[in-house]
């Protein structure tokens, strides 16, 4: 007659050594092990933007706001782009109304509370409009630091959100440096730019992308030496934003000034 | 509207999706968690250390620390976008997140401080039973008081000296184990902030340290509050009673026990408030001297635009007025609890600073925003990250602390610890 001490120790030692092997299959899984982001899959999209073109339009914005059902009215967006106006004292002025959405309409610079300045064009020395979009980081910031991992990337190096687990914790909002992140104002998760993942899955480029009439914005595969984006990555001066943060952005810039933020 | 888009005034240039997503609630997190850890070592100054002064005060934040922990997770969930997915932090953890260990150091540490107590109370709650049992006639309080205290005795009911050893080396143990635990759970609070490099201001290695010993200080004060607080109750009752029981202590007895004990736990606040300050002074200066691309910002953040809430409220009024407070010579309780309620004050003043601090500033480095907390409750978002969320916090230990002494009492109770 097994007594009440002996059957718990056995099935302790039961239960432990099925689930020892189990462990080790999911380990050991080559499925998921292919899909880490370290695989060398032969997709790794990148994206890249050159200032020089950006006539800060606002199409971008619109074209993103719409593709995606990100509220059109919300002051929050996926993408968004910068205006940067130095003047010949070395002030950097910077304004991005409503995201840029609906293009720059004034040349007084918006400081949110602080109001409208106005800035003598005599006084401007250059001026430039920056696009910002995620970064899809090689070492993303806001992927390590979801707790129920919610928020992930695809074998195809694009950060994306699962809103059906995420938490609304917001530590990836605080975790990310360029500002990207937000919570849906009606799903109430965070929310992201996803590169047009459902779009570039379809051979199709970004809404953006494709929004862009001068051709500022182009999405590639960095992984295919012939793709034109990895041809002028490889070949020109290109810069990425934050460097200093270790999270390898993989937005590109053509035409950057050190005055971008 | 945008979540956090109600309480957020930008100036200048911030970036189209920044506000300040964490708000009071995410202040109140590692103010209470560290009300519970500073509880905690205090009671364990005695259990451990055996300092027999603390003897008194050591149950009493004892069963406090159990009061405040399940606060300390109250403000997270009314913090959360996603409340009913909370759980998943425990259900899938993603351990590469400073957050996910959570549940895990969390709950170590409440079956710790509970079976702690267990222990402690053993000898009360077996002595209960036994003296319920004997009872010819029981009312229906007193017999649901048996069915109560018979559960929480969990069929230990030996109360011979060698298994009341038993239960002192247990309560030892689990207060020594208790001590790292709690270190632990609350540095782990300031690593969540001290680890988003991200962030200019929160991004330190001191940040956990900090917090420990911030928390450390914030736990006694409170234990001293809540301490002189009942003690004065007592007496008022005492004073009532003692006409039908002159067996009772009178007041000035009560008063001289008090202020000894007050006095004693007053020093160790002090030592931990001095390595507080001199950590948080340490970090300003390291980043005065250094002055790294962020410092621009965060020096017209720091000794401009939150220069009140820093320098005057944080480390003047909530720590130089207390430490001359403590340590002129011959201390009142009235002075100590002046004293330990601006340390308080002092310690909400530093999360507050940290927290909100850190999101006073564009990541763009180029703007600043403005956290206005909201008053009136006007939609559920606004209560809960609203100045009535942060009150129901604050006020629900002390409900959860009375319930659990009617239970659990912390004065006149008898026991071999």
């Amino acid at each position: 007659m097994i007594n009440r001490r002996e059957f718990c120790k056995k099935a302790v030692i039961i239960v432990g050594g099925i689930a020892l092997p189990l462990s080790a299959l999911e380990v050991f899984n080559p499925k998921r092990l292919l899909a880490e982001k370290d695989g060398n899959g032969k997709v790794r999209w990148v994206f890249l933007v050159d200032v020089h073109k950006c006539v800060g339009c606002g199409f971008c914005v619109k074209a993103c706001k719409i593709e995606n059902e990100v509220t059109y009215d919300a002051n929050v967006t996926r993408t968004w782009v910068e205006r940067y106006v130095v003047t010949k004292d070395g002030r950097v002025n910077i304004d991005s109304p409503k995201g840029g959405r609906d293009g720059f309409t004034t040349q007084k610079i918006d400081q949110a509370s602080a109001g409208l300045k106005e800035i003598n064009p005599g006084e401007i020395a250059k001026a430039f409009f920056v696009p910002k979009l995620c970064n899809h980081c090689e070492n993303p910031p806001c992927v390590q630091v979801c707790p129920v991992g919610a928020t992930y990337q695809t074998q195809e190096g694009v950060v994306l959100v699962d809103r059906s687990w995420c938490i609304g914790c917001g530590y990836c909002v605080m975790g990310c440096p360029y500002g990207v992140r937000y919570f849906h104002p009606e799903l109430h998760v965070a929310e992201k730019c996803t590169l047009c993942y459902h779009r570039l899955c379809k051979g199709m480029v970004s809404a953006c992308v494709d929004a862009c009439p001068f051709g500022a914005r182009l999405v590639g595969n960095i992984r295919d030496p012939n793709d034109p984006v990895t041809r002028i990555i490889a070949t020109e001066q290109v810069n990425v934003l934050k460097e200093e943060f270790g999270t390898k952005p993989q937005v590109f810039y053509l035409g950057s000034s050190m005055e971008v933020k | 509207m945008v979540h956090g888009e109600a309480w957020t005034l930008k100036e200048f240039f911030v970036y189209p999706n920044e506000y300040i997503y964490w708000s009071i609630q995410i202040v109140m997190y590692p103010f209470m968690t560290g009300l519970v850890a500073g509880a905690f070592v205090l009671s364990s100054l005695y259990h451990v250390f055996g300092v027999k002064q603390l003897k008194e005060i050591a149950r009493f934040s004892l069963v406090f620390s159990l009061a405040l922990l399940p606060v300390a997770m109250m403000p997270l969930m009314l913090h959360l976008q996603q409340p009913q997915r909370g759980i998943y932090v425990m259900m899938t953890p993603h351990f590469t997140s400073a957050i996910a260990a959570f549940g895990i150091v969390f709950t170590t540490y409440g079956l710790i401080v509970a079976s702690e107590i267990w222990f402690v109370y053993r000898q009360f709650i077996v002595e209960t039973v036994l003296e319920l049992r004997a009872r010819q006639q029981r009312s229906a309080v007193e017999s649901a008081r048996l069915i109560l205290y018979s559960l929480l005795s969990m069929g230990a009911m030996d109360l011979s000296p060698e298994a009341l050893h038993k239960d002192e080396r247990a309560v030892a143990i689990l207060a020594g184990t208790g001590i790292p635990v709690a270190c632990f759970l609350h540095g782990y609070a300031g690593f969540i902030f001290g680890s988003v490099k991200a962030n200019a201001l929160w991004m330190t290695p001191l940040m956990p340290v900090i917090f420990i010993c911030s928390a450390i200080v914030s736990g006694i004060a409170l234990c001293i509050v809540t301490y002189i607080i009942t003690m004065e109750i007592r007496k008022r009752i005492f004073a009532r009673n003692r006409r039908n029981n002159p067996g009772l202590p009178s007041t000035e007895e009560l008063k001289s026990a008090e202020i000894k004990v007050v006095t004693i736990t007053v020093k160790y606040l002090v030592m931990f408030l001095v390595l507080a300050i001199t950590l948080e002074l340490l970090d300003l200066i390291f980043r005065t001297y250094t002055a790294v691309k962020s410092w621009d910002i965060l020096r017209s953040v720091i000794y401009e635009r939150d220069f009140f809430k820093i320098f005057i409220l944080q480390y003047g009024l909530g720590n130089l007025v207390p430490f001359i407070i403590f340590l002129r010579p011959g201390l009142t309780i009235r002075r100590a609890l002046i004293g330990t309620l601006l340390v308080l004050l002092g310690v909400f003043m530093m999360r507050w600073n940290v927290v909100i601090g850190g999101q006073a500033f564009s990541a763009s480095f180029s703007g600043f925003m403005e956290y206005h907390l909201p008053i009136w409750p006007s939609s559920v978002e606004l209560f809960k990250e609203g100045l009535f969320g942060a009150l129901a916090v604050i006020t629900t230990p002390f409900v959860l602390f009375f319930l659990v002494t009617r239970v659990l009492p912390v004065f006149g109770v008898q026991d071999s610890h």
